[in-house]
């Protein structure tokens, strides 16, 4: 069964959407006959890729102007929906999709669902999954609100489609003033410098742990990771450490991966680690405790030391 | 300066959590602890209060039956005193009837900052601070990694997913930290003593003037239908390295048309 639209809260970059809102127009595209999408942003950059995607329209602000979004965001939305009235809007987990959700969830007074990895309609309510105790159990919650269902999605959770679709519509909507709240304004960007595949779709993923040892030990890591063409990632553990950025962290507060190979280094296999890896294709771990947690999910398991295992590894990859 | 911090007391994360069968909800039967991701917040509070050369740290808290024992772990790191809405119409709250709760708190204790953790340990919807800034009306600032005051001006270095703005907004404003942003201190023996006499006033629904109707399971709206076990992935082959692990992994490798 399928409703009459969802609104897809879009975010990106320098005019291309982000994988995680084509994966969301994928979701609802599966469950609405019309799909459209909000950008609080430069919209009409996106909108021949939003279309391609099956987004009949792209409804945008246009740039914020250094505007910290959310709350902002979440004044536009609410007025937009006042006349488009969707059945369902759909944000990802991301900081500023959380914050306009969290925003709007006020302004309108409805609930949120967080954290999913799922939905369906069931009797015509949305019902969504999540997945809790490190993805051991999925939780099914229904929204049993009388107005818009308001979900959250992880990345990850829906695989990306094109449909070759024309350009999205692009209709403006204004900017609604939210008062002082609205006062916190962005003064600087810092990107951090980022080479080789991006963590989020590498192929092949190459993690490092506390079980390194010391900072120091990431570079075999890095190493490893250019000789594979695969991404470097981190478990919390030295990410709180201050070892290696956040931008590197697998988890359930970090990135989720979902690479062909993912190579564990030194790293226990926390629950809150495995939500963010599990899904991935082919898992090796390299941990010197037999009886480490991340065993019970790898395909192949060296139990050894990290600091013999990646040398001879690094080593053999050079010699070919 | 007066800073408002938000903690959230829960059951212990090394413990393995479990959905009460009858209710759903996530069983909250041993002494609660105050959650990691707000010791952050604590310390954060109390090194901007040094820096800022005084002002007070205060907390407040909503849980269940007046339980108060991470509130005195806060206490003892060094906050003056804490306020705990307690009620049992609170039970199977969500994320925006916490909020409601916690704004009403908030709003009698005039902050000129207000700092919470990005997301629980437990529940981890990442909503809650962004929505008390909502019910007061305030501007927010979330995922900060880092926090300073200069004047009337909160500076704050904001995460991004390509690594972080810096993020500007005058007092009174809500701040949520990321977590391992400062090292929380231990409470001190004389800490801890000095902990049981500070004041925690417990308040409920009628003393914050909150309706019920917003709170608890109806309040919220969303029903759990079903709990289902995820399928599980099965363990592969484990072997020991005996100096010749890594051709095992280049095979493997190999295998995959990775190398
Ligand atoms: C709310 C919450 C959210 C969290 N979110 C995340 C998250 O997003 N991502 C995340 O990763 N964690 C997260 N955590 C933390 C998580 O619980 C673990 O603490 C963390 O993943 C542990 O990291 P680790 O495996 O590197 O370290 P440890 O658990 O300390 O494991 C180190 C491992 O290295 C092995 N080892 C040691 N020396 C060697 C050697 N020489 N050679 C080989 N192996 C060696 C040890 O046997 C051990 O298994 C979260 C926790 C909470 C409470
Ligand atoms: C597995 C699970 C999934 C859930 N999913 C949802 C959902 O999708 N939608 C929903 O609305 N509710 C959900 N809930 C309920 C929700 O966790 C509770 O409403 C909870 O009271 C507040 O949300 P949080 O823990 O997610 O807070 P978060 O927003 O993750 O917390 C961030 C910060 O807010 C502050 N804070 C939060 N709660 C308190 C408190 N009680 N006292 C003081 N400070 C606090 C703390 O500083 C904390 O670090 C879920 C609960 C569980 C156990």
């Amino acid at each position: 069964m399928s409703v009459e639209t969802i609104l897809v809260f879009g975010e990106g970059d320098e005019g291309s959407p982000s994988g995680l809102t084509l994966e969301l127009l994928a979701a609802a595209r599966g469950l609405a006959t019309n799909v459209e999408v909000f950008v609080a942003g430069d919209g009409a950059a996106m909108a021949a890729e939003l279309g391609a995607h099956g987004a009949t329209r792209v409804h945008t602000t246009g740039p914020l102007d250094g505007k910290l979004m959310g709350v902002h965001a979440a004044a536009a939305l609410q007025a937009h929906m006042e006349t488009s009235s969707p059945d369902a809007v759909f944000f990802g987990q991301t900081p500023d999709g959380r914050d306009t959700a969290a925003r709007l969830a006020v302004r309108i007074n409805q609930p949120v669902v967080t954290n999913n990895v799922g939905a369906s309609f069931e009797d015509g309510t949305l019902v969504v999954e999540e997945p809790v105790f490190g993805g051991t159990q999925n939780v099914f919650t229904a929204f049993k609100n009388d107005g818009p269902a308001l979900a959250m999605f992880r990345p990850k959770s829906f695989e990306a489609e094109a449909t070759g679709g024309g350009e999205a519509e692009v209709v403006a909507v204004d900017a609604v003033d939210p008062g002082p709240a609205g006062s916190a304004s962005v003064t600087g960007r810092h990107v951090e410098e980022r080479s080789g595949p991006q963590l989020d779709d590498a192929e092949v993923v190459v993690s490092g742990g506390r079980g390194l040892g010391q900072p120091e030990a990431f570079e075999m890591i890095d190493e490893l990771a250019g000789l594979l063409d695969a991404a470097s990632g981190a478990s919390r553990a030295i990410v709180d450490a201050g070892w290696v950025p956040y931008s590197k962290q697998v988890g359930q507060t970090g990135k989720v991966v979902k690479p062909n190979v993912y190579l564990a280094c030194g790293i226990s296999g926390a629950t809150q680690h495995l939500v963010g890896m599990k899904g991935s294709k082919h898992i090796i771990a390299i941990n010197k405790d037999p009886e480490a947690p991340i065993f019970g999910v790898a395909d192949l398991g060296i139990v050894g030391d990290v600091h013999k295992v990646v040398p001879a590894l690094i080593e053999a990859m050079k010699s070919r | 300066m007066k800073v408002v911090v938000c903690v959230k007391q829960i059951p212990d994360p090394a413990l393995p959590g479990e959905l009460d069968p009858s209710t759903n909800y996530l069983k909250r039967d041993d002494k609660l602890i105050l959650d990691e991701s707000d010791s952050y917040g604590v310390e954060m509070a109390l090194q901007l209060v040094e820096a800022a050369g005084g002002g007070e740290v205060s907390l407040v808290s909503m849980a269940a039956n007046g339980e108060v024992s991470g509130l005195r772990t806060a206490l003892a790191m060094g906050a003056e005193d804490a306020v705990l809405v307690s009620d049992d119409a609170l039970a199977g709250s969500d994320a925006l009837g916490t909020a409601r709760v916690l704004g009403a708190a908030i709003s009698r204790m005039s902050p000129d900052l207000v700092l919470a953790g990005v997301e629980s340990s437990d529940g981890y919807t990442g909503t809650v601070p962004e929505m008390i800034a909502g019910v007061l009306e305030m501007p927010s600032i979330t995922f900060a990694k880092q926090i300073e005051v200069d004047g009337t001006t909160v500076k704050v270095q904001r995460q991004t997913e390509a690594g972080y703005d810096d993020v500007e907004c005058q007092i009174p404003v809500l701040v949520s930290v990321t977590a391992g942003v400062v090292e929380p201190r231990y409470p001190s023996f004389k800490g801890i003593m000095a902990a049981k006499k500070k004041p925690v006033e417990e308040l409920d629904l009628a003393a914050l003037g909150v309706d019920a109707a917003v709170v608890g399971q109806s309040g919220a709206r969303q029903e759990t239908v079903r709990v289902t076990a995820a399928e599980e992935r099965q363990a592969g082959e484990v072997i020991e390295d005996e100096g010749d692990a890594h051709d095992k992994i280049v095979e493997f490798l190999g295998e995959l048309k990775i190398v």
